[in-house]
This record gives structure tokens, C-alpha cells and sequence, in this order.
């Protein structure tokens, strides 16, 4: 076996989250033949992921279920479990299969993007000690697994999530010792009216709210994460205050004991697809960071690439799964599928739809928005790429001897050249050298390169014979 | 406004080097870069620093060149992580062999020092080596830079050399004036006596602006890198055709290159690699140093080589227009291009240079052939 196998169809969906999911959905229910990749064992994403084990059973998998199981009755081409490493300019996309160790290809004239968002985390001194998980990651382990990052526990950082997580760990028999919001409560109080407009959501807030104070929780508002502690794991972690811009502000700080800390500063686009492939992007700070220029429907600036869900920008889970479907039946629509007048009377409707959920989307949006100031207070000899162990001290020193955009600091630097491309440090990398250069468009962002998730050459390679391997000619002598 | 002594268009290794050189000799020189300096080429290269790549004709400024990384500190004052070490060059089967003997004879009588080798001797000069390698060339002269530190250490350089350092400048047009040259930026005009053109690539389209026309091919060329892993190898790693290029850094990454094209051109840059040719590449390397299998694939990028009809470089005056040269679309020009940059700028002085350049009178479109 050396070459790929091969999967042809009209369309291709990167991503089987809300987003994806939909997308696949509506594009197969207009006629297009439709293959869904995901790396995850099961259709879900983050938000709507599937349980490994049953009593991590939570309210949020029953959209998921109902997502799988209309799927698994599609009769769409179901990969997962495939990690997708290339992205081509005819935008086949490359993939390995876990399980079986096959490379495989999935061949279509048009790729909805919809790989979701990654965590932020603003480094803070002992921010890479064993022990301080980010709070999305801890959501994928309640999630999925049902196991909590530690006994004892801080929750820390901002948006929603903190309130998810904290009330997940609690609800799993964790101590967690207390929530430090970057927030003040007049914040939430502040985007009441908007969250009012989704009272399912608000609900499902209030009840992580209710059970917090039922647990005797305390919420430490505007404070945050000073430094974590301990000699090769975590032992304690130290909050203190902090101002309306997320800079630490005098006041006492609180030393908590823990053995694990959860800790999270909103999420940025995972736009890796539409970088490698070259797509227009703007910077978009409410939407998390970098993200493709899209219209309504998702159509970026390739003809036949889409970008949809969190990935192209931060809007959450209810506007990924209508976002999607509207990017599905648009797709089917280009192709010539789908009538003007239906995907026009299909379009009204999502976009209706769309706006009542906008409000909420913007607000939770914007609670999990990148602090400067919080960027700017990282200590110089605080690590920001942890992949290559660079320090902002490092990076300003990079500035002074004449970096002007991320990529050029990256080779001065080696920031970002690690296995995660910068997807954990580049967000935060950005926003210091703009501090130095102007902004935030003049800097950059680091080059998207596959692959597009780290691969073991193992796996790449596959069995081969050396006699079928496709030797160029040789060079001239 | 000042009339620069020199003004070099093009801010890679030969462009960086013939400033640098030009300005220590005692010109007023200016150096014009579209973006930062080694961002190109000579900043996404594998940094192999080998004989065994060489073209022939090249053997004596390689040598020559490979003494001048070697001693990097010295002339440029500033790291780019050059190690020094054994090279080897395998073959795996019996027409490689053949392939090997008569490559590595033509470099020997070049004056590269290669040896051939047996497989068993081989693994005993790199003992990560696979057990299939049959024999290999074995060259003493041979090593490894760190590719995108490049531009740190001449932007240091430079200033340091007092050259007027104006990256972010890209160079619109060139006018002979006669007495010298007017070059056309964004912020305005830029005078200048002399003028070199090193622009990598980009050559065609800036003789262009003379009205000289010399094709210049683009070599769209893939790399891989791994992550950090515990040390695998000590030598770079090639084969008998040339169509692999292998190292391991001392900070852990394994760098797999050789030429294995990809997809891009002069407007686009390196766009797309070819995950055919990445796995191929990656077969070929995991072939030879089996221990990287269990290492996982970072990054892949492509990045852009020029090369002329004969594949040898363009070094010298160009013909009919006074003052005005240019430089690059050397093979393997990394390794080269420092050596090959200088000679050029000792001509520019005035001085006689060690070895001959390369006029590029023999590549122009004559026009009564046309
Ligand atoms: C770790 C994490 C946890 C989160 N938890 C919550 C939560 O508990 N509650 C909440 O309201 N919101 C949560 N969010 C936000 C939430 O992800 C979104 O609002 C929503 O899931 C977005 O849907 P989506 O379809 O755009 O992306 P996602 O749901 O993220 O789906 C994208 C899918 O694409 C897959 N994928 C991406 N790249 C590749 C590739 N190269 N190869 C194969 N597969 C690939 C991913 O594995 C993922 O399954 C979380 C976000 C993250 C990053
Ligand atoms: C992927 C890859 C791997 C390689 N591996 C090796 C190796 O291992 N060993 C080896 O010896 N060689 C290697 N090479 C070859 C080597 O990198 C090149 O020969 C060498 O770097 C060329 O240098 P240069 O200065 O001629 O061109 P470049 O480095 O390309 O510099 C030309 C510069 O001109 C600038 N420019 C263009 N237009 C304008 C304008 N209008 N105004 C101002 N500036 C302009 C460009 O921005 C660019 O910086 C490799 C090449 C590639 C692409």
C-alpha cells in the first residue's frame, strides 16, 4: 500500500461540530453527495461532544445525540476519527484514520471549514506547571470523560465557560476552592438585557449560578490569576486584583492550596484552513482574533471555500449550527442544486433566525475578548511559547533589534515554531509586538504551514517499499 | 539628495553579502529590501552546508565558502548556528551505487575531499544509518547553518558596517541616468552610482527593468521539520541523487529537504506543497535514519530557488550598461552565496577577484537569434 485512498463527492466538511454538522446536513439534503471529517470518534465538536463514558452524561449531549443520530440517518460519508494534516489548493484535503492507520483523501470541488476555535491562555508566572489545565480542556475532560483535573480546584479567567466549568467540577464532587472572574458582577449585570433575549442560555447561566452558591463557591470578581506555585506540580495559586482593563490593581492578594487549576481567557479562530489556503482575513477582536473575510453565507474570498463556526470567527454554538446550515445550502445553491428562489426564501429564515440570537452571541462574545492591558502586565521573564520556551523578554528584545511583524520575530525568536504553530502563543505573541509597532493588522499573524495538526511520520508514511518510492530525477552534477 | 556609492536590490545572503563586503571596503552603500531581510530563500532554506550537493563547477568557491560559515564569527560577528561535521552521501541499491561512484568521482576531481565507504563503515560514522545503506560517500567538509537566523545575524551586520539598511522597501524600477542610477521606492527616489541586483528569483523581472532579458527558472522547493526529539543522528544525511538533505539540529528538530518540488511561482511565492512529494521525501529520510519514524511532523513549508538554463550562477556586469551588475541563481547558493558575493564585491572595489565570476553575456537571448 503507498498511495492514498481516495473519496470522491461535491463536497467536503472539515469539522463535525454544530457548525459542520449542520452544514453536512443541509448540503445533503439538497442533493449534494457530502463527506464530514472529524478527528474525534464521533460527530459533536467541543460543545455537543460525545460522552466515552455514559455517566458523564450532561444536558449539553442531547443536541449532540440528535445531531449524531440524524447524521448516522443521512447517508453522508461519515469519516471520523481522521486527522486532516493538508489542505491542497484544489482543496483536497489529506487525512490519516486512527484507527486503521490509513492515509485517505477526500476529492470535492468545495470544503466547508468548520474546525472550531482553541483556547487562550494569557501567560501568568507558573502558567506551565503541571497541574493548570485550560478551561475548555477540562470541559473536554468532564465532558467526555468524566474526570476532573484535580480535587482541589481553582477556576480562573473569563467568559461563560468559567461558571460551566466551575459548576461541572462541583457537580462531579470537586472542591473548588473559588471562581476569579477578570469581570466585575456589573459587567454580567450589564449584559442582562442581551442575555435575557436567550432565556433557555440564561437559564442554563442561573443554574450554574445557583449551583455554585449552593456549594458555598465564592466568585471573586475583577481578580485574577497573579502566579501559580510549586516545585514540580501546582501547590498553590494567587489571585489579586485587577481593573476594568484587565492590568493588576493594588489590593490584597488571596493564596489558595490546590492541586489543579482551571484556568481560561476566551478562545481564538482556529482559521488554520483558510491561512494555509490563502483566503482574505481581517483582524476582528470581538470575534477572538484573525478571521477570513466571509459574506453571510460563508463564501471566503476561494471560490468554493466556505468558513463557518467558530473557526471563522467567535459567535458560539447556537450561531455555528445555523451559520453552517445556511454555508451548506449556499454550497449546494453554487453548485447549481438548489434554486435561487429556495436558498433565498431558506436564507431569510436563518437569517431571522440569526439575528435573535445575535445579541447573546455578541455579549458572550465580547466577555471572553482579549484583554491588552492583561497582555501588556505579563512579566519579562514569564514564558509566552511553551512549545520553545520563549519569554516575553525575548520577544521585546526581538522588537528592539527590528521585528516589525510575527514572522520575522518568529525567526528571531523561535516563537511559534513548535509543534502547536503558534496556535497556543500566537494570539498573545501578536498583541505584544503591537504594542511595540502600531497594530495588530501591521503585525500579522504567524504563516498557517501543514501540517494541521501535528503527525507522527509514522503514521504519514504508512507501509512503502523503497522501490515505489517516487525519486525525482537527479539534480544537476 | 545623496548619490550612494552602491545600491543593492535584493536583501538575501547575496545581497546582504555583497553590502556588507562593499561597505567594509569603504562605499556608501544602500541595501533595498521588499520585506524583511532573508525572509526568502535564503531564510526558509535547509541550511546544508555540503559538497555533496555541489555542482562541480562550483566545488572551488563552495570550498571556499563552507570555510567562510565554518568561520562565521569572525567576518560576520554574529551566530547563525553553523556546525561543522560529516557528510555522507548513501546509496541503496547497486544502480546507486554505480550512480554514487561516478558523482562522487566528478566532485573529487573538483576537489571536494570524498571518500566512498561501505555500508558497515557508514553506520560507523553515523550510526543512526539504516542497515539497507550499501555504500556511501563520505566527505569531511560538510555541516549545517541555522537557516532563519540568517537575517538576525546580517541585519547586525550591517548596521554595524554602516550600510543604509531600508527593509520594507520594495524597489519599483531602475533608471540609467548616465552618470549612475535612479531607483524608484514609495518614499521617493533613490540615487545611486552603481547598482547590484540580487534579487534571488526576482532577477528576470528586475534585469527586466534594464531591458535585459535572461530567463530565470523558479524551483519551488518542500522542507519538513519534526519536533524536538532526543538526538538520532550526528551527520547531514543525503543520497546519491541528490534528492535528500538531512540533519538534526543541536535544539532537537530534524530537517528533511532535497528538492522535492511543490507548487508556487514568482508572484505567489511557495503556495501549496504537494502531500505526494511530502510523503515521498518523508519515506525517503525515515528510510535512511529509521530512528524518525517515531518522530512527529511539525511544519512543512516551500520556499523559492532561482536557477538559469545552465544552472550555473549569474556573477558579474550586466553587458551594455555601465555600473550596473547583478547576482545570484547559484546552486546551492547558501552554501555558495557568501563566497560568491564577496568576490563580486571585491570587483565592485575595484580589486582583483580569487576566482573568476560568472558574466552573464553566455545566458542572454541574443537578439538576431530572436
Ligand atoms: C476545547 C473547547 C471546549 C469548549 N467547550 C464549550 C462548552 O462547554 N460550552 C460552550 O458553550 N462552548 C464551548 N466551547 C465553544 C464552542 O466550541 C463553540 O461555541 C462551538 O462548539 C463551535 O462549534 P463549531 O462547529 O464551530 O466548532 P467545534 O465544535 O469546535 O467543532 C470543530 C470540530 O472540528 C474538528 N477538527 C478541527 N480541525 C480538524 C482537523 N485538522 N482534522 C480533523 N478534525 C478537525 C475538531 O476536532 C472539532 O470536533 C468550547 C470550545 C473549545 C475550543
Ligand atoms: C526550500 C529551500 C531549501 C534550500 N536548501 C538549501 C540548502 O540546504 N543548502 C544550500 O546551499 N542552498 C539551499 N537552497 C538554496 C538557497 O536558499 C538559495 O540559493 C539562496 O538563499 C539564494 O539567495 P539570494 O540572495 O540569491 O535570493 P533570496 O534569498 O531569495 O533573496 C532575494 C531577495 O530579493 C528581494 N526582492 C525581490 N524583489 C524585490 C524588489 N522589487 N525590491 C527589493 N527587494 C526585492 C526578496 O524579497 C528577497 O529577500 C534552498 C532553497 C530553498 C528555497
Amino acid at each position: 500500500m503507498s498511495g492514498p485512498i481516495r473519496h470522491a463527492v461535491d463536497l467536503a466538511v472539515l469539522g463535525a461540530g454544530p457548525a459542520g454538522g449542520a452544514a453536512a446536513l443541509a448540503a445533503s439534503r439538497a442533493g449534494l453527495s457530502v463527506a464530514l471529517i472529524d478527528e474525534n470518534p464521533d460527530a459533536g465538536g467541543q460543545v455537543w461532544r460525545k460522552p466515552v463514558r455514559p455517566a458523564a452524561r450532561a444536558a449539553t449531549a442531547e443536541p449532540g445525540d440528535a445531531l449524531r443520530a440524524d447524521l448516522a440517518a443521512s447517508g453522508i460519508t461519515l469519516l471520523y476519527g481522521r486527522t486532516v494534516w493538508s489542505v491542497g489548493a484544489s482543496l483536497d484535503l489529506d487525512m490519516i484514520d486512527a484507527e486503521s492507520g490509513r492515509w485517505e483523501r477526500v476529492s470535492a470541488g468545495r470544503l466547508v471549514a468548520a474546525g472550531g476555535a482553541h483556547e487562550r491562555v494569557v501567560p501568568f508566572p507558573g502558567w506551565t506547571l503541571p497541574g493548570v489545565v485550560g478551561l475548555a480542556g477540562a470541559t473536554i475532560l468532564l465532558k467526555s470523560h468524566g474526570i476532573a483535573p484535580g480535587r482541589r480546584v481553582l477556576v480562573a479567567g473569563c467568559g461563560p465557560l468559567l461558571f460551566a466549568v466551575a459548576a461541572g467540577l462541583a457537580g462531579a464532587g470537586v472542591e473548588v476552592v473559588g471562581v476569579a472572574d477578570l469581570a466585575a458582577r456589573s459587567d454580567w449585570l450589564r449584559a442582562l438585557p442581551d442575555l435575557l433575549t436567550r432565556p433557555g442560555l440564561l437559564g442554563q447561566g442561573a443554574c450554574w449560578m445557583t449551583s455554585l452558591k449552593a456549594a458555598g463557591i465564592p466568585i471573586f470578581f475583577r481578580q485574577a490569576l497573579r502566579r501559580a506555585e510549586g516545585a514540580t506540580e501546582i501547590a498553590r495559586a494567587v489571585i489579586g486584583p485587577v481593573d476594568a482593563h484587565g492590568a493588576p490593581a493594588p489590593g490584597p492578594e488571596r493564596t489558595f492550596a490546590v492541586d489543579a487549576l482551571c484556568v481560561g481567557h476566551g478562545l481564538v479562530p482556529g482559521s488554520d484552513v483558510t491561512r494555509l489556503l490563502r483566503a482574505p482575513h481581517r483582524f476582528d477582536p470581538l470575534r477572538g482574533g484573525l478571521v477570513p473575510v466571509t459574506d453571510e453565507a460563508g463564501r471566503t474570498g476561494i471560490s468554493g471555500l466556505y468558513a463557518v463556526g467558530d473557526g471563522a470567527g467567535l459567535r458560539g454554538a447556537a450561531m455555528a449550527a445555523l451559520g453552517g446550515e445556511l454555508a451548506g445550502l449556499a454550497a449546494a445553491a453554487d453548485a447549481g442544486r438548489l434554486a435561487p428562489d429556495a436558498f433565498a426564501r431558506e436564507a431569510e429564515r436563518l437569517r431571522r433566525a440569526m439575528a435573535r440570537e445575535r445579541p447573546f452571541s455578541d455579549r458572550m462574545a465580547g466577555m471572553m475578548r482579549l484583554r491588552p492591558a492583561q497582555v501588556q502586565a505579563i512579566a519579562p521573564e514569564t514564558v509566552v511559547c511553551r512549545c520553545e520556551d520563549v519569554t516575553r523578554a525575548e520577544i521585546d528584545a526581538a522588537c528592539a533589534a527590528g521585528a516589525r511583524d510575527v514572522n520575522q520575530m518568529k525567526q528571531f525568536t523561535r516563537c511559534g515554531m513548535g509543534p502547536c504553530q503558534g496556535r497556543l502563543c500566537g494570539d498573545v505573541a501578536a498583541e505584544l509586538l503591537a504594542a511595540r509597532v502600531g497594530t495588530r493588522e501591521a503585525v500579522g499573524a504567524f504563516t498557517a504551514r501543514p501540517p494541521l495538526r501535528p503527525i507522527g511520520f509514522d503514521e504519514l508514511m504508512g507501509d512503502f517499499d523503497y522501490a515505489d518510492i517516487p525519486i525525482p530525477e537527479p539534480a544537476p552534477l | 539628495m545623496t548619490v550612494h556609492d552602491l545600491a543593492v536590490v535584493g536583501g538575501g545572503v547575496h545581497g546582504a553579502t555583497a553590502a556588507l563586503f562593499a561597505a567594509r571596503g569603504g562605499m556608501d552603500v544602500a541595501l533595498f529590501e521588499r520585506g524583511a531581510l532573508c525572509r526568502e530563500a535564503s531564510g526558509v532554506n535547509a541550511g546544508t552546508l555540503t559538497m555533496q550537493m555541489t555542482r562541480t563547477a562550483l566545488m572551488p568557491y563552495a570550498l571556499r565558502a563552507h570555510a567562510m560559515w565554518a568561520s562565521a564569527r569572525d567576518w560576520l560577528g554574529h551566530d547563525v548556528g553553523v556546525v561543522v561535521c560529516d557528510g555522507l552521501s548513501l546509496a541503496f541499491t547497486p544502480a546507486e551505487e554505480e550512480l554514487l561512484a561516478y558523482r562522487a568521482g566528478k566532485r573529487r576531481e573538483a576537489g571536494a575531499p570524498i571518500t566512498l565507504v561501505s555500508g558497515a563503515q557508514a553506520r560507523r560514522i553515523e550510526p543512526g544509518l539504516s542497515e539497507a545503506v550499501r555504500s556511501a560517500g563520505h566527505c569531511r567538509v560538510d555541516g549545517y547553518a541555522n537557516a532563519y537566523l540568517t537575517g538576525l545575524a546580517y541585519r547586525r551586520a550591517l548596521i554595524e558596517a554602516g550600510v543604509a539598511l531600508r527593509e520594507n522597501t520594495p524597489v519599483g524600477g531602475v533608471t540609467p541616468t548616465g552618470a549612475g542610477f535612479e531607483l524608484e521606492t514609495a518614499s521617493g527616489t533613490v540615487r545611486a552610482r552603481r547598482i547590484l541586483l540580487a534579487g534571488g528569483v526576482w532577477i528576470e523581472p528586475m534585469l527586466a527593468w534594464l531591458g535585459v532579458h535572461l530567463p530565470i527558472k523558479t524551483l519551488v522547493n518542500q522542507l519538513v521539520v519534526s519536533e524536538r526529539v532526543a538526538p538520532i543522528m550526528r551527520t547531514v544525511v543525503g543520497i546519491a541523487n541528490g534528492l535528500l538533505s538531512l540533519k538534526q539540529y543541536p535544539h532537537g528538530t530534524v530537517v528533511i529537504g532535497g528538492g522535492w518540488q511543490g507548487v508556487g511561482d514568482r508572484e505567489r511565492g511557495g503556495v501549496e506543497l504537494l502531500p505526494d512529494r511530502v510523503v515521498g521525501n518523508v519515506r525517503l529520510a525515515c528510510h535512511a535514519i529509521p530512528a524518525l519514524r517515531a518522530a512527529r511532523m511539525a511544519r512543512a513549508w516551500a520556499g523559492l530557488e532561482a536557477e538559469t538554463a545552465d544552472a550555473l550562477p549569474v556573477a558579474g556586469p550586466v553587458p551594455g550598461i555601465e555600473g550596473a551588475f547583478v547576482c545570484g541563481s547559484v546552486h546551492s547558493g547558501y552554501t555558495s552565496g557568501p563566497y560568491i558575493a564577496r568576490l563580486l564585491a571585491e570587483r565592485l572595489l575595484g580589486r582583483e577577484p580569487d576566482l573568476p565570476l560568472f558574466p552573464i553575456d553566455r545566458l542572454l537571448a541574443r537578439p538576431e537569434a530572436a
